[in-house]
Formats: structure tokens, C-alpha cells, sequence
């Protein structure tokens, strides 16, 4: 069934995708198992505190809910179809979709603008920060486009992304629409496959540690050499 | 009845003199890394004064410690649900600038200036970006600037003092300030460690020392804004946060904490107390003033053979009850009541403590002669040139009773001690005053013994540590130099 797609598209959206979560899962594992030290979000807001409120709360806010949404859609496309059925819920899905990603953007030029003029937090800047900074660009922009010039994505997510992902989740892959998506759209599949691929060597791993323990733990934390030394 | 064991510290204030040796014994062997150049794991500061970082103690601004909302105990930077929405940005953090921004000097420049007619200088360069900058501000910075307007004025301890007393504060060549030397307080209810996301924040079973698992620690800040006395310290260079670490490495070996080691006035104590853990929240929980009652009822009588059965079923080791029962700490706090936790209605229960400094005697200039005698032998606390309502605003939550008692029991210790060896003093005066005091004249000879005459094991009754197995925490605190220092020796160097 696959060999009926071009070799690159297959190159593209079938091995390099099962590529990139195998070297996030090993990358991640090994490194948190090997240098959990450098597990960090390794905030610069000690070091500007302005600027760092309007560029990082409107990204991660943003970011968090458009992430979640394709998490969803990719859960349930079923619901989300259900949901889509009645153009007001659609309009009201895909606008706030849009405003997320909008707001995603900003705050990420605004911490890109931050980290090029505030001399301190540029100390702190290496190569791999604008790396990291520069692909999240491209994919959130061509996130914001794909929602403007190729309207209804909660829609066709469902129908036509979502099959293609759980394909590959059952290890059977297969292309499905994909191949025929427009390009902006293929570039933010590639893309996406492309950040999941970096993951375990640059500080998005911050994103793993997210605490969600915190939640559900007692307050106070002590800690008994005693029982460390009878448990080990 | 839970007990445990807590090494607890006693700073006499009366006795500080201010000249930061502690500090620099700290800085030497802790923070001389990048990323805690700013860092004074230990600081001093001149009362009244600012602080560091600048107005630490207005919480209004920075939110630290906890405090009882619809009868229940929460921290007041963050809760649980909060942490969700503040953890890209934490609104009650503070930035450098309410620290200061390190710098050296362009000492090169001496060497290299081409030739010329001006003296050549050495400019101030940022120790963060390695540009020349303008010094605004430093460690210390109000250091001695008792009745300065910019500084002392804008103490947050002059809370609910009147105009006169205020004036007497900042009187011209009447100034009056004492030192007030600060460390982690290793709280036995710590903000710090109930506000981490990570769980990286703990206090050791063992010795209540609290410290930062350097590996679980993901730099969410939040322990930054929720420490009322601001002692956690972010490393931006690291993106981890940092605290004293009450020197365990030389704990653990016996040894004194470096600025406890290095106190040239010896003003500091250290010793094992032994508590109740299982009332902390109920007595962290009670109003304002009945909070220093409070905690001290949660330390237990070492002597006491049901605390020690229940000691013993805790499991804390004999030798570590032994070294209770001769902590000179538990003599300043339970015994003499003279040591008080500083600003105990942050509700941590801090367990560092502070003996509060004796003014200045207050003398009247009447006809051209100084009068120190008043019929009231203990006018000059009432009528102090630091006024008791600023000393209870640190040490008492506001309220004075507590730093009263404790500055007229040292009175009487000392005008006792006057009438033994001087002998201008009435031995019935003095005998009298130990009285009012509440204090006995054994009592008055053991202050006076632990307060003057104490050597160095008097100050310091270190308990054994029992980790004779944990041969990396054995290891020469030195070798940690330049290291992170906090239980593993791999270099401190940047995530990516």
C-alpha cells in the first residue's frame, strides 16, 4: 500500500517520523538517566523580568492550549467531528484555535526580541537556544497559516491527520491524505517531527519535567538517609 | 509524639559586631562559582536598614511565607492550582536588581593603558555580561548606614512605630543600629520546600538540614518568591536554585559550618534540639501572637525521660539524644527564653534564633551631669534608643512581651555579674533585679558562662552524623570547590 507514494514523501512521513520519537525516547531516557542535572527550564526571568512576562506568558500559554488541542484531535477525532457538526461550535473551535496560535507567535518574537536586545539574558543564550527558538518559529507560523489559508483544520484533522498518525502509532503506517496535503500543511507535519526529533539534545526537554507530582504531594518533603540505605 | 532531631543554631546579637568575616568564610567556599556571584548564602546587615535583597521583610512586594487563609495554613507566593498558571512566569519573584548585579574590575587596564597623562583607572565590569557598568548597587550596600533616609528609613520593621520613636531611630549623632547576621533558618514548617513543583526542595530526616536536590531541581523559582527571608538563591547561570547548606560536608566531619567556625565576636551556637514534628502545622497555624510560644513548645525537654523513650522509638540515635541534652542552643531558647526566632509570623518556624541586642545605655544630661540611675532598674528597655516595638516587630511578631523579657534578664545577668566583680553594684539590687528577671543566680552564672566565657565546644555541640557509610558526604568540603558541592561531583556546567 505505501510503495504506491513517492519515495520522499515515504522518506519524509513514514521513516523519518519513527525515526525522530525512537531518538526522543532514547535521547530523553539516556539523558535524564545519565545528566539529570541538566534537566532545566532554565529560566532567564532572574535576569529580565518585563520583557519576560509579555514574550514567555502569551507563548507557553498559547502553545499549551494548541498543543493540547492536537493532542485531543488526535485522541478523539470522533468527538471532535461530533463537535464540528453544528457551524457555530466549528466557528467558535477554530477561532479560538487561531487566537492560540496567535498568541503562541507573539510571544515568541517577544522572547526572540528579548533575548537579541537584554545584554544579561543574551549571556545565557547559546547556539542551541536559537536553534530551538528558530524552528519553533517556523512551526508556529506555519501553524497560523495553515489556520488562516486552509480553514477548518479541526475538521480535516480529524478525518485525514488523525488516521495517518494512529496508522503509524499501530506500526502500519499509511499516508493516507497526507500526501496530497497542501505544502504549508506538510511542512508543519515535517516540522513537528522535526522539533520531536531535537528534543532530547536541547532544553525542550523542560517540557518532560512539568510537575505534575506537585499536585498530589504532601507539602513538606523529608528525606531519610536511614530508609534511602535500607531501600538500596 | 513524633520526635525528631534538628540542628539548630543561636546568633547572639549583643555580642555581633559586624564585620561580615562570616560572610566571606561562606563566600570563599561556596558561591565564588558563575551563576552565584550575587549569592550571599550568609549575609549581614545593618538594623534598621534594608537588607538584601533590597526590603526583604515587606511581603506585601514579594509574598514570602505563609499565612492562614479561611483557617487553613497556605503559602502566600503560590498554591497548587496557582503553580500551574505562574510557572512560566513567577509574578512574586525577585530579579537582580533587588539583589545587584556582581562585578570585578578592569585590574588589565593598569597594565595595558597606553601611555598618557591621566592616571589610568580600573573600571567596574558586570561579572554577568563582562561589560563596564555603573555601580548601583552591592552586598551590604546600607553597611553602618543606621540614619540614612534612603536605607534605614525604609526599614519594614518601623511598622507601628510612633513618630518620637522613629525620630530617636535616626536622631543626628544619636544614631543608633546593630548588626543582624542571616542564614537559611532551616524551618521546620519551610515555604520553600512546600512550594517546589519538583519535589527537588527536602529537609533531611535526620538533622533538618534543608537542602536542593541539584539533579531534581528544574528551575520552576518558586521556592525564590516563597522563602520569606528570601535565603534561596537561583542560579541563572546554572538555571538551578541554590540555598546554604549549613556547610553539611563539614557537619559531617565534626566541624563547625564555616561562618560559625570563623566568627571572630562568637556569636554563634549550634546544637541538636529535639522536636515534636507531628504538631507543626496545628502550632504553624495559631494566630500572631502566640507564635513564639508556640514553636517553643514544640521543642522537647532532652532530659525528659518520655521524650527520650520516644526519641529513642523514633529512632534517633543515642548519641545524638546525649549531644540534646548538652545543646547550648536548647539553653538560649526553652531554658533562658532569651533567644527568639526573627519574624515568626512568616509561620516557618525557623530554627535559627537570635538573642536581642542591648541598646546603648540611655542616660539623661541634666544639669551638666550624665544620671544612668533611675528608680526603675530596667527604664532603659522601656525607653531604649532602639525602641522594643522595632526589636518586636523582628523578633516577636510585633508583639513586645517577649523581647522585653529577654532584654531585662540580660540586664540583670549583667549588673549581677557587675556586683560579683566590680562591687558598685548592691549585691540586693542585683539580686533583686534577677528576680524581676525571672532568673536565678545559677541561671544568671550560666549565661553569663555561655554569653562570655564559652569555648569553642560550649558554642558548638556538633552531633555525631551516623553516616560513616556515605563515604562521597565524607569528603573534604574543598575538594567540592568550584563543583556544585551538593552531594555530586560533576562540574556545574550549562544544560542545553
Amino acid at each position: 500500500m505505501t510503495s504506491a507514494f513517492p519515495f520522499h514523501n515515504q522518506l519524509c512521513f513514514i521513516v523519518f517520523p519513527y525515526v525522530a520519537v525512537l531518538t526522543f525516547l532514547l535521547g530523553t531516557i539516556l539523558r535524564y538517566r545519565k545528566d539529570p542535572f541538566t534537566y532545566s527550564s532554565l529560566s532567564s526571568q532572574f535576569l529580565e523580568n518585563r520583557k519576560h512576562f509579555w514574550g514567555l506568558v502569551p507563548f507557553h500559554y498559547g502553545i499549551v492550549a494548541v498543543l493540547v488541542g492536537h493532542i485531543v484531535a488526535f485522541l478523539l477525532p470522533r468527538q471532535i467531528l461530533e463537535w464540528d457538526s453544528q457551524p457555530l461550535r466549528l466557528y467558535i473551535l477554530e477561532i479560538s484555535a487561531l487566537i492560540f496560535g496567535l498568541l503562541t507567535v507573539v510571544g515568541l518574537v517577544g522572547a526572540i526580541a528579548r533575548r537579541l536586545t537584554v545584554s544579561k539574558v543574551r549571556v545565557v543564550t547559546n547556539g542551541f537556544d536559537w536553534f530551538v527558538l528558530s524552528l519553533l518559529l517556523v512551526q508556529t507560523i506555519s501553524g497560523v497559516y495553515v489556520a488562516i489559508f486552509h480553514p477548518w483544520g479541526s475538521a480535516w484533522f480529524a478525518a485525514a491527520i488523525s488516521p495517518y498518525l494512529w496508522s503509524l502509532a499501530r506500526f502500519n503506517p499509511d499516508l493516507g491524505y497526507v500526501s496530497m496535503m497542501p505544502l504549508g500543511v506538510q511542512l508543519h507535519i515535517l516540522m513537528a517531527f522535526v522539533i520531536i526529533f531535537v528534543t532530547p539534545f536541547t532544553r525542550l526537554v523542560h517540557v518532560l519535567v512539568a510537575p505534575n507530582p506537585y499536585l498530589w504531594r504532601r507539602r513538606q518533603v523529608v528525606r531519610w538517609y536511614r530508609s534511602q540505605k535500607e531501600a538500596s | 509524639m513524633n520526635v525528631r532531631s534538628q540542628v539548630s543554631m543561636v546568633f547572639h546579637l549583643d555580642k555581633c559586631i559586624g564585620c561580615h568575616t562570616c560572610s566571606i568564610a561562606c563566600k570563599n567556599l561556596w558561591t565564588d562559582r558563575r551563576g552565584t556571584e550575587y549569592m550571599w548564602w550568609n549575609n549581614v546587615e545593618t538594623k534598621p536598614g534594608t537588607g538584601f535583597p533590597t526590603k526583604w521583610e515587606d511581603q506585601e512586594k514579594y509574598h514570602g511565607g505563609w499565612e492562614v487563609k479561611n483557617g487553613k495554613l497556605q503559602l502566600k507566593s503560590t498554591s497548587k492550582a496557582q503553580t500551574i498558571f505562574n510557572i512560566y512566569h513567577n509574578p512574586s519573584m525577585p530579579t537582580m536588581d533587588d539583589y545587584y548585579e556582581p562585578w570585578t574590575y578592569d585590574y588589565q587596564h593598569l597594565f595595558n593603558a597606553p601611555e598618557g597623562t591621566d592616571q589610568p583607572t580600573a573600571r567596574p565590569i558586570s561579572m554577568v555580561t563582562g561589560e563596564l557598568i555603573q555601580i548601583e548597587a552591592g552586598p551590604n550596600w546600607d553597611d553602618d548606614l543606621g540614619g540614612s533616609p534612603v536605607y534605614a528609613e525604609n526599614d519594614p520593621n518601623l511598622k507601628g512605630l510612633t513618630p518620637d520613636q522613629r525620630a530617636q531611630l535616626v536622631a543626628v549623632e544619636r544614631l543608633v543600629f546593630f548588626y543582624f547576621p542571616r542564614i537559611c533558618n532551616h524551618c521546620l514548617n519551610p515555604a520553600c520546600v512546600a512550594s517546589c513543583p519538583s519535589g527537588a526542595l527536602y529537609k533531611r530526616g535526620e538533622d533538618g538540614i534543608v537542602l536542593v536536590d541539584q539533579k531534581r531541581c528544574r528551575g520552576w523559582r518558586m521556592c525564590v518568591a516563597a522563602c520569606p527571608y528570601k535565603k534561596m538563591f537561583y542560579n541563572w547561570n546554572t538555571g538551578k536554585s541554590e540555598k546554604c547548606i549549613l556547610c553539611y560536608p563539614r557537619l559531617e566531619t565534626g566541624q563547625a559550618p564555616a561562618c560559625f567556625h570563623s566568627c571572630v565576636g562568637r556569636i554563634r551556637y549550634l546544637g541538636v534540639m529535639l522536636y515534636d514534628a507531628s504538631k507543626i502545622e496545628e502550632m504553624a497555624s495559631l494566630p500572631d501572637e502566640d507564635l513564639v510560644e508556640a514553636q517553643r513548645s514544640l521543642v522537647l525537654d532532652p532530659n525528659d525521660p518520655e521524650v527520650v523513650a520516644a526519641a529513642r522509638k523514633s529512632g534517633i540515635h543515642e548519641s545524638v539524644i546525649e549531644s540534646a541534652q548538652r545543646s547550648p542552643v536548647y539553653q538560649f531558647v526553652k531554658v533562658w527564653k532569651i533567644a527568639l526566632p526573627p519574624h515568626i509570623e512568616y509561620r516557618t518556624m525557623p530554627m535559627l534564633f537570635y538573642v536581642p541586642p542591648m541598646s546603648p545605655v540611655m542616660s539623661n544630661v541634666a544639669d551638666g551631669t550624665i544620671h544612668h540611675v533611675s528608680d526603675n532598674l530596667f527604664h532603659d528597655i522601656d525607653e531604649s534608643r532602639v525602641p522594643l516595638k522595632f526589636l518586636a516587630n523582628l523578633f516577636g511578631a510585633g508583639h513586645e512581651e517577649f523581647v522585653r523579657y529577654a532584654l531585662r534578664k540580660q540586664k540583670a545577668v549583667r549588673w549581677y555579674r557587675r556586683a560579683v566583680t566590680v562591687g558598685d553594684v548592691e549585691m540586693a539590687t542585683a539580686e533583686r533585679m534577677l528576680r524581676e528577671a525571672d532568673c536565678s543566680p545559677e541561671q544568671a552564672e550560666a549565661i553569663y558562662r555561655l554569653t562570655s566565657l564559652c569555648t569553642f565546644d560550649d558554642r558548638f555541640v556538633i552531633p555525631p552524623m551516623h553516616r560513616e557509610e556515605a563515604i562521597q558526604m565524607m569528603e573534604d568540603p574543598l575538594e567540592h570547590k568550584q563543583g556544585v558541592g551538593f552531594g555530586f561531583l560533576s562540574g556545574p556546567r550549562r544544560g542545553m
